[in-house]
């Protein structure tokens, strides 16, 4: 793992910050190093630019467990560190789902799975439209592809190449498993496939700009 | 009543850059000309209509008006967790224009009809809801929520009365009871209230219900016929008329499956939605 910057240090103590949530713990920690990959080397987007309509956007799908998503948001200076104690809380803006309308940088509420990838499938062809430069990514976790609605937007984002890169960081927690793996359920995208705690390899995979491009970030298994 | 909305939106496309049409095959040969010459602005999805409410949701997330369009059944009851989450959680919104309504497809069966959409809106809120009685109140309505960012449902149908009406005034003379007929329900409301004294009043646009119009207009008893589910409009009569002392009738669509084809005529006598039929339940009503 390679460390460009000091202040992925700081994460554990961020993440140790939010409480409250444990059921969720291996979903969030799966996510930790492709989100912190993203915002720290990837996209294009700072605590500035969070309206700019020429910022690249990242879309959480999945929502579960966004311990990793906060502690993120909090390190690059998104949101205060302070809102990191008491996540869930009455005066909170922070949930055990991300709620885009409290939170300065998310762009989706998210939670209900299968809801991500059709939105990032609209938001990249609103942006084609305009003819505005940001790229789109949309996160998803591997139990997530259960839901078929993800299917209708990996079947059209692959009939229209949309500029689209879909990260499904696989933990392994589909009920049912996905035999023969999670690439062939993306006919028609590039792919590539990741170990999902090395920073260096989620860089090159989401520097690959096909329209659409898959990454499948491969991490510790939920139920080991 | 679909011809004018193509005609309506192909303008649209042409005339505002952030107009974008998302379809689900449904329309799409009419749109054809649109779709060539607005290729990033009118997008069939095909058949996915969770998809078409998504794309509509990101469309708006970037600052661009989605108009989406289906059957009743596949833009609103198939994908109304979409129109929860991906149009009103993340705060935005989009224009839903559907066709079919309870059973202009009645040939079609239940598959193909909506008779609880208008109900499915109301448990969301915040939706500005249409229902044209006459094709040429289309493209007025179509253009108003074209040029805003709200929520809005638009409910086309082949049923339609004789000639276009401005809502929320008396038609006629009468000075009884308030009859609100919505959309195509007036002509045969007319038809079934011609020399009976009832103040019948039309309106296109349900929700939100124009609860201070209600009030004023009602003296201590609403008659409500409307072309979905009989009762979707009791709670906001209700709200309107909260404090004073009235009677009400809600007439409707029946909530039974009728397990029957023919044609819309037939599903409108099988409703009581017919002359004869709303005829017999408003004079019982005003008897009692």
């Amino acid at each position: 793992m390679t460390v460009t910057s000091t202040s992925v240090h700081r994460l554990p103590a961020l993440l140790s910050r939010i409480t409250g949530d444990e059921k969720h713990a291996p979903s969030a920690h799966s996510t930790l190093d492709v989100l912190w990959t993203l915002y720290d080397r990837v996209l294009n987007i700072s605590p500035e630019t969070v309206d700019d309509p020429a910022r690249d956007r990242f879309l959480l799908s999945k929502g579960h467990g966004p311990a990793a998503y906060y502690a993120v948001l909090a390190a690059k200076g998104f949101i205060p560190e302070e809102w990191l104690d008491g996540v869930a809380g009455w005066d909170s803006p922070l949930g055990h789902h991300p709620d885009a309308t409290l939170i300065p940088g998310v762009e989706i509420g998210s939670g209900s799975l299968g809801h991500g990838l059709g939105l990032a499938a609209g938001v990249a062809l609103g942006l084609r439209a305009q003819g505005l430069p940001g790229r789109t990514f949309v996160l998803l976790g591997d139990a997530e592809l259960d839901e078929g609605s993800n299917h209708e937007a990996i079947a059209y984002a692959a009939a229209a190449r949309l500029p689209i890169t879909a990260i499904v960081v696989d933990n392994q927690s589909a009920t049912h498993g996905w035999p023969g793996g999670i690439a062939i359920r993306f006919p028609g995208w590039g792919v590539s496939l990741v170990n999902g705690r090395d920073h260096d390899e989620i860089e090159h995979a989401l520097r690959i700009d096909d329209r659409p491009h898959l990454v499948v970030a491969r991490t510790e298994p939920k139920w080991s | 009543m679909r011809d004018v909305f193509v005609a309506t939106t192909t303008a649209l496309l042409e005339e505002d850059p952030r107009t974008a049409l998302v379809l689900a095959d449904i329309s799409a040969d009419a749109f054809a000309p649109a779709l060539r010459r607005h290729p990033d602005r009118v997008l069939n999805v095909g058949i996915r209509e969770q998809l078409m409410a998504g794309v509509g949701g990101g469309l708006a997330l970037t600052g661009m008006r989605p108009i989406l369009h289906s059957y009743a059944p596949f833009l609103v009851d198939r994908s109304y967790e979409q129109l929860k989450l991906d149009l009103g959680h993340q705060d935005v919104g989009a224009v839903l224009v559907s066709i079919g309504a309870s059973y202009d497809a009645s040939t079609g069966g239940r598959t193909h009809q909506s008779p609880g959409d208008v109900a499915l809106f109301d448990t969301l809120g915040g939706w500005t809801v249409h229902v044209p009685g006459h094709r040429d109140e289309v493209p007025a309505l179509l253009r108003a929520a074209a040029g805003h960012d709200g929520r809005v449902y638009i409910r086309l149908s082949t049923r339609e009365n004789r000639e276009p009406h401005p809502t929320m005034r008396p038609i006629g003379s009468g000075r009884g009871p308030l009859v609100l007929a919505v959309g195509p329900m007036l002509d045969p409301v007319l038809a079934a209230t011609r020399d009976l004294d009832v103040t019948v009043v039309y309106t296109n646009t349900p929700r939100p219900l124009d609860a201070e119009g209600l009030r004023a207009l009602a003296g201590d008893a609403v008659i409500v016929v409307e072309p979905y589910l009989a009762g979707t409009s009791a709670a906001l009569v209700a709200e309107a008329m909260s404090g004073r002392s009235y009677r009400s009738l809600h007439l409707g669509v029946g909530r039974g499956e009728l397990r029957r084809y023919g044609d819309p005529a037939d599903h409108e006598r099988a409703h009581g939605l017919d002359p004869a039929g709303l005829r017999e339940s408003i004079t019982r009503f005003l008897k009692v």
